[in-house]
């Protein structure tokens, strides 16, 4: 069990200056998910216009591996349209089950790679992608 | 304690990611010596059969078992009879079976039921379903800012409309002992019963039910060295007499008809379907387990081991410690730093240090510590000063492996 392999410089550098922390001043659609076996929560908010999603935002309470995964996440969505966003969280699902993914256009997210080698830890990683798909699903259907 | 005591666990000889296991979650479940295990499996290899049922020789070995075990139970938390003692799957179901079945039918509206903030999610649901059923009020004794209560302050809550006192011997998280005794002096002064759930206390002291004078006790078996599955209510048995069971079928019934039957009499009427006979048996020779040692001198190891832990953690700057300053029970919960605990329950798993992290099946309470969760190592009979060195040591790399987090 190599610890590095969990804790990358790049996770590190997430959890402490955690991107896009906060919430919108108006109104958006808000996600609060929580993970009830060890209460972490995330609350997020996704900006979606035309099909895009323009901006992502959260706050939250959680341990290193939850927070850089929302940060990443959060990075990585914005701009992106919701098919693709939805392939990404997609991507990420194989990323937790141990399968080799790139994801060229957010690296950084390739570094959470090592959290399959901790199973108690993947719930973690995975509760701000469940609140993306939960999210786009709800913006889906409003449209 | 004798240093022998840890070699009678096979589990605890083994190396968990390179090293020695230190196995600090006996809160969440204990370990279970060679005799429990030896226990069981003599009784699939030699015993197996259905109780109550067989007139063959089997049935009687597996009925003897069984029924065994229950007066083993009875003697060991002083039952005054083994119809005194329900076999359950657990402490929660045992809770389940008197807010269900005794409080739904005493309780109406504006009745009271008594709890505390800190209770274990097992010791609070099944209130709080029972009290939104028949439209009775939840009321919580305050909490002091180190978890204890104040007779005062149950003074003040329990009134002539509080039915039931429901209340948590011993706080899984805070490490707190409640003066159970007191309180159910003060709950039956105002007519009502006391429910305690024991599954922090029994492992870990000398349990007498008549002399605590409550009128229901829930226990778990699998942290008190038995298997998993196997549990017990106690019950005055006036009560148990007037109250209806909630499961149906198998085992409980008497005398069965088209449209109405009846029960058999105490302890079976609650014990509907074939029963956990194995885990009964394993319970059985977890009592005898513990009674050679001895619950005093577990409670003694317990109460030292605490106080050393408690006295090398004092050296860590940032360890932030919650529940009170002294202990009684080798339960210790806290936060390091900034660290997160299942952060610090990683970086101490990858150095063989078992412990929990999270919110302890507390939720109210963790919101009443304004935390979102906790690491919490606690100790059993089986556990050395050793072991606390190996946390210490475990902790001072957890904060420098997290370097300016903490």
């Amino acid at each position: 069990m190599q610890l590095d392999d969990l804790y990358r410089r790049v996770i590190m550098d997430h959890y402490k200056n955690p991107r896009n922390q906060g919430m919108f001043e108006d109104g958006h659609v808000t996600i609060n998910l929580n993970n009830p076996t060890c209460g972490d929560r995330i609350s997020l908010q996704l900006k979606v216009e035309d099909g895009v999603v323009q901006d992502a935002k959260y706050t939250g309470e959680g341990c290193s591996i939850s927070i850089s995964s929302a940060s990443m996440m959060t990075e990585a969505v914005k701009g992106k349209s919701v098919q693709e966003a939805e392939e990404l969280a997609g991507r990420f699902s194989s990323l937790m089950k141990g399968e080799t993914v790139e994801f060229d256009e957010y690296e950084d997210i390739e570094a959470l790679s090592g959290v399959n080698k901790f199973p108690a830890r993947i719930k973690c990683a995975t509760l701000a992608w469940n609140a993306l798909r939960k999210g786009i699903e709800g913006k889906e259907e409003k449209s | 304690m004798n240093a022998s005591i840890r070699e009678q666990f096979p589990i605890l000889n083994q190396e968990i990611n390179g090293h020695p296991l230190v196995y600090l979650d006996s809160a969440a479940t204990s370990q279970k010596p060679r005799a429990v295990i030896d226990a069981v499996k003599h009784y699939y290899e030699w015993e197996n059969a259905n109780v109550h049922r067989g007139v063959h020789t089997l049935g009687s070995r597996a009925t003897d078992a069984y029924e065994g075990a229950r007066e083993k139970l009875a003697r060991f938390i002083n039952a005054k009879s083994t119809e005194e003692i329900i076999f359950t799957r657990g402490t929660t179901t045992a809770i389940n079976l008197v807010a269900s079945s005794y409080a739904r039918s005493v309780c109406g509206p504006g009745d009271e039921i008594v709890l505390t903030e800190m209770e274990h999610h097992s010791n609070l649901i099944p209130w709080q379903q029972a009290a939104i059923a028949v439209g009775a009020t939840l009321k919580y004794i305050p909490l002091q800012p180190d978890g204890t209560i104040t007779l005062e302050d149950v003074e003040k809550t329990v009134t002539p409309n509080t039915k039931v006192v429901a209340i948590g011997y011993v706080s899984n998280v805070m490490g707190v002992v409640h003066p159970v005794k007191e309180i159910a002096e003060i709950a039956h002064r105002n007519g009502a019963v006391i429910s305690v759930d024991g599954a922090q206390s029994t492992p870990h002291m000398k349990i007498d039910v008549q002399d605590l004078d409550c009128d229901f006790y829930a226990l778990s078996g699998h942290k008190m060295c038995a298997p998993t599955g196997i549990g017990a209510l106690y019950g005055k048995k006036a009560l148990l007499e007037q109250m209806e069971p909630i499961e149906f079928g198998g085992e409980m019934i008497n005398d069965v008809g088209l449209y109405e039957s009846n029960w058999k009499d105490l302890p079976w009427k609650f014990e509907g379907g074939t029963p956990i006979i194995a885990g009964a048996v394993g319970l059985g020779a977890a009592i005898d387990f513990l009674q050679d040692v001895g619950m005093d001198e577990i409670e003694r190891h317990e109460s030292r081991l605490a106080a050393y832990a408690m006295n090398r953690l004092a050296e860590l700057d940032g360890f932030k410690l919650y529940g009170p300053a002294v202990r009684e029970v080798g339960l210790i919960t806290f936060n390091l730093g900034d660290v997160h605990p299942h952060d610090v329950a990683t970086v101490l798993d990858a150095q063989g240090v078992a412990i929990r992290a999270g919110h302890h099946c507390c939720q109210p309470l963790m919101r009443w510590l304004k935390v979102s969760s906790t690491a919490r190592a606690s100790f059993y009979l089986y556990n050395t000063e050793e072991d606390v060195d190996r946390l210490i040591s475990a902790l001072i790399q957890t904060k420098e492996y997290f370097g300016d987090a903490t």
